[in-house]
């Protein structure tokens, strides 16, 4: 990828640069001192203790009758205990266990509370000159470790039930699956203070090795002394809540691309699982007009089911924001849980505009991505938000694409992202020949590939339409194979592997010899742009 | 090795198609006069990435259309014939399996539906034991300049082309069977879980062989990234 943004490396290592960046630290008054600290006193309750008291909730709500008749006589309406079912708290009552359960009571209570408490003692972290630590676990200790050269990227999470209580999540990602360090959960403004001091600690190591920093956090000072002591809690509360997602002097304050609200719940409400939706309310509709009322009980629960799937949907992706930052493209998302991802430049393996049919009338378009560091389970649960932009125009889905791609030139991208959609036939794209219209009777006007100096980018699909655009650097491989049906036709099919994500690069018909020099010419081009990359550092030591 | 190429004619034309010149040991582009290798950032072409999505191209020269089946030319390395007779052996002890099950379940139930059953099995393993030879043959890999090229498949041909540079590891995985004929399977991991080759039997001095070049030319490509 390019290096806009990016600092370039050093002719030569500068020591002196991992000094510089402690002391810059140092001097602002951090967590990042090298001693070990404590989490969030209310870690144990936001990571255990909802469990615990869930639990409770169901204990009570199975014994609400008891409660209510032991309480409230009043009301207890006329339930009588039968004798013929176990009741665990008649047969305590009758056979005078009533003080030795109260105290299996109470101790199990000071254990889960001891639990919590040493729990939350034996957790503590230090970030010092060269790695993030944790240390966990009251009999089986864990210890992790990374190394601050290793570090891809930090991110800082707010989940909705510890927001409410201040506290924030920051992970410290590092090159290799699965190995992040989690902080969860500390205090918010110290979270975001030590997320800076993490990146300008990591940078001040990697220009002492004659490395390129992490982009933007160079020991120039990024950390700014501004912030404040935490003095009128609810005020600071409510602040959080309202103010704009990214803190004001880590990114630029306005976000390249806005989803009007209306569109994006019409957006989630536009598309083929509303069809069905639709399809059933109608049909349930009709069977109670006509006498079938039990209809009403799968009914309801279904159309529960999809308003909360449709609610949380929308509630994701409110308040979205993107925008590029030194350090990275920063995206915001999330009214309750907020979400905030730095993608550094050279994470982005694939980038897709796509339209469903259904969003054909109203002109909005999606952009995914497939990025490095995602693990195979993410991808398959559909976590990771690789959907950088839920909806949007195609000049917002350009101006996105441009943001992936490092660069800011909008508007001859979007005459070239425009040409691809909507003039399939004069974009400099190769195309499929006319017979593949006896595999693929619709697309194949459509389908097609086109190599840029750069880029590779794969066009297909009429109904649901889709660009696939691969930097050619992070291809890990390019396939071309043909079955019997294609070989009588003269035909072939091609696929590029990326990294893992919900993007994937499928060429479905191309004529066989054009799938020869495809190949042929990607595989080299994805040589060649690879050896001229120079953000390689970024990426090759992704997994 | 070219002669173990499967007995698929090739088309006349090829030689002299100008498409079909990339010869497999240097990285020439394609199609050198019919075609310019599209890469080469020639004045004016921006390098970066948004640069690159932002420039208007033209589509290349349509390819020359050839008959024939999909093929990529070049000195394709072939794996060893006895890798058909491990396949063999190891279908006809599953076959061996498969009947004597049959058989003891058929004593313990005295009913004929085991027999029919494992019949079955038996005649799929043999119609597919008939393709085997050809099945393996049809493997090749090829080393370039900087990348491995693999194919595999007659009715369903692939081609996979990984950038050394691309290399994760490189494993060695030897069977009980692979072992006995001192072969060995070759294992080519990538960061995308599709994207990963296996090349099956090859013989055991070769496969290391090729693990050692695989190491060294990704070590080289890699610092060259």
């Amino acid at each position: 990828m390019s290096d806009a943004g990016t600092p370039p490396p050093p002719e030569r290592p500068i020591p002196e640069a991992s000094e510089i960046a402690r002391s810059t630290v140092l001097a602002s008054g951090t967590l990042a001192d090298g001693e070990w600290h404590r989490l969030h006193p209310a870690t144990p309750l936001l990571r255990g203790g909802i469990a615990f008291i869930a639990i409770l909730g169901i204990v009570i709500a199975n014994l609400r009758e008891r409660l209510v008749e032991m309480f409230l006589p009043q009301f207890a309406g006329d339930y009588r205990y039968d004798g013929e079912n176990f009741d665990p708290l008649d047969y305590t009552f009758s056979h005078g266990y009533v003080g030795w359960v109260l105290l299996g009571l109470a101790v199990l209570l000071v254990v889960v509370i001891g639990g919590f408490f040493l729990s939350w003692r034996m957790h503590s972290f230090r970030v010092t000159d060269e790695a993030v630590e944790v240390r966990s676990g009251i009999l089986f200790r864990t210890h992790r470790k990374a190394k601050l050269d290793r570090v891809q990227g930090v991110g800082l999470s707010k989940p909705f039930l510890p927001r409410l209580f201040g506290a924030a999540r920051l992970d410290v990602n590092v090159a290799g699956q699965s190995a992040d360090v989690k902080l969860e959960y500390l205090s918010t403004r110290p979270a975001e203070k030590l997320r800076r001091d993490v990146l300008t600690l990591a940078s001040g190591v990697r220009l002492a090795e004659g490395e390129a920093p992490l982009p933007g956090a160079g020991p120039a000072g990024v950390v700014s002394p501004g912030d404040g002591l935490i003095t009128r809690h609810v005020v600071d509360r409510a602040n959080d809540f309202l103010s704009p997602e990214l803190p004001e002097d880590q990114a630029p304050p306005e976000s390249i691309v806005r989803i009007p609200v209306g569109r994006l719940v019409a957006s989630t409400v536009v598309n083929e699982g509303t069809v069905f939706v639709t399809a059933i309310l109608v049909f349930g509709i009709v069977m109670i007009a006509n006498g079938n009322t039990w209809v009403i009980f799968t009914l309801v629960p279904t159309l529960l089911g999809i308003g909360s799937y449709y609610w949380s949907t929308i509630t994701k992706s409110l308040r979205y924001s993107i925008a590029g930052t030194p350090s990275g493209v920063r995206i915001g998302f999330g009214l309750l849980s907020t979400s905030n991802d730095t993608l550094p430049p050279g994470r982005v393996h694939a980038v897709q505009i796509s339209q469903p049919l259904l969003w054909r009338p109203f002109g909005w378009w999606q952009v995914k991505i497939n990025k490095a560091g995602l693990s195979a389970e993410a991808a398959a649960g559909g976590k990771g938000n690789t959907t950088i932009l839920p909806v949007g125009t195609l000049r917002d889905a350009t101006a996105v694409v441009q943001l992936m791609l490092d660069g800011a030139d909008v508007d001859s991208t979007y005459e070239q992202v425009e040409a691809a959609m909507m003039r399939p036939g004069e974009s400099g794209f190769v195309l499929a020949p006319k017979r593949a219209r006896l595999i693929d009777p619709l697309a194949w006007r459509r389908t097609g590939y086109a190599l840029r100096p750069t880029l590779l980018v794969f066009r297909t699909g009429v109904l649901w339409r889709k660009l696939v655009i691969l930097p050619l650097a992070r291809i890990q491989s390019v396939q071309i194979s043909q079955g019997p049906l294609e070989r009588m036709l003269r035909l072939s099919s091609a696929r590029v592997h990326t990294v893992i994500g919900p993007v994937s690069a499928v060429l479905p018909t191309i004529a066989k010899d054009e799938a020869a020099l495809l190949f042929d010419r990607a595989s080299l081009a994805a040589v060649r742009a690879s050896s001229q990359d120079h953000s390689h550092r970024w990426a090759s030591e992704e997994r | 090795m070219e002669s173990q190429v499967p007995a698929e004619p090739r088309a006349p034309a090829e030689p002299h198609s100008s498409v079909r010149s990339h010869d497999g040991a240097t990285p020439v582009g394609p199609g050198t006069e019919s075609a310019p290798a599209p890469v080469e950032s020639g004045p004016g072409l921006p390098d970066t990435l948004a640069g690159s999505l932002a420039t208007p191209i033209e589509a290349p020269e349509p390819a020359v259309e050839t008959p024939g089946r999909l093929e990529i030319a070049g000195e394709w390395r072939r794996v060893s014939p006895r890798a058909i007779t491990i396949e063999l052996v190891g279908d006809a002890i599953g076959t061996v399996v498969v009947v004597a099950i049959a058989v003891v379940v058929w004593l313990l139930i005295d009913h004929p539906w085991p027999l029919i059953a494992g019949g079955a099995i038996v005649l799929a393993t043999v119609i597919t034991a008939a393709f085997v030879p050809r099945r393996i043959r049809s493997i090749g890999y090829l080393l370039r300049e900087d990348d491995l090229l693999f194919r595999r498949g007659i009715m369903w041909q692939r081609f996979v082309a990984v950038p050394y540079g691309r290399m994760q590891l490189v494993d060695i995985n030897r069977g009980p069977l692979a072992r006995a004929f001192g072969l060995a399977e070759l294992k080519f991991v990538t960061a995308s879980p599709a994207a990963g080759i296996t090349i099956p039997g090859l013989p055991l001095e070769e496969a290391e062989g090729l693990r050692d070049h695989l190491v060294s030319v990704a070590e080289s490509r890699r610092t060259g990234l």
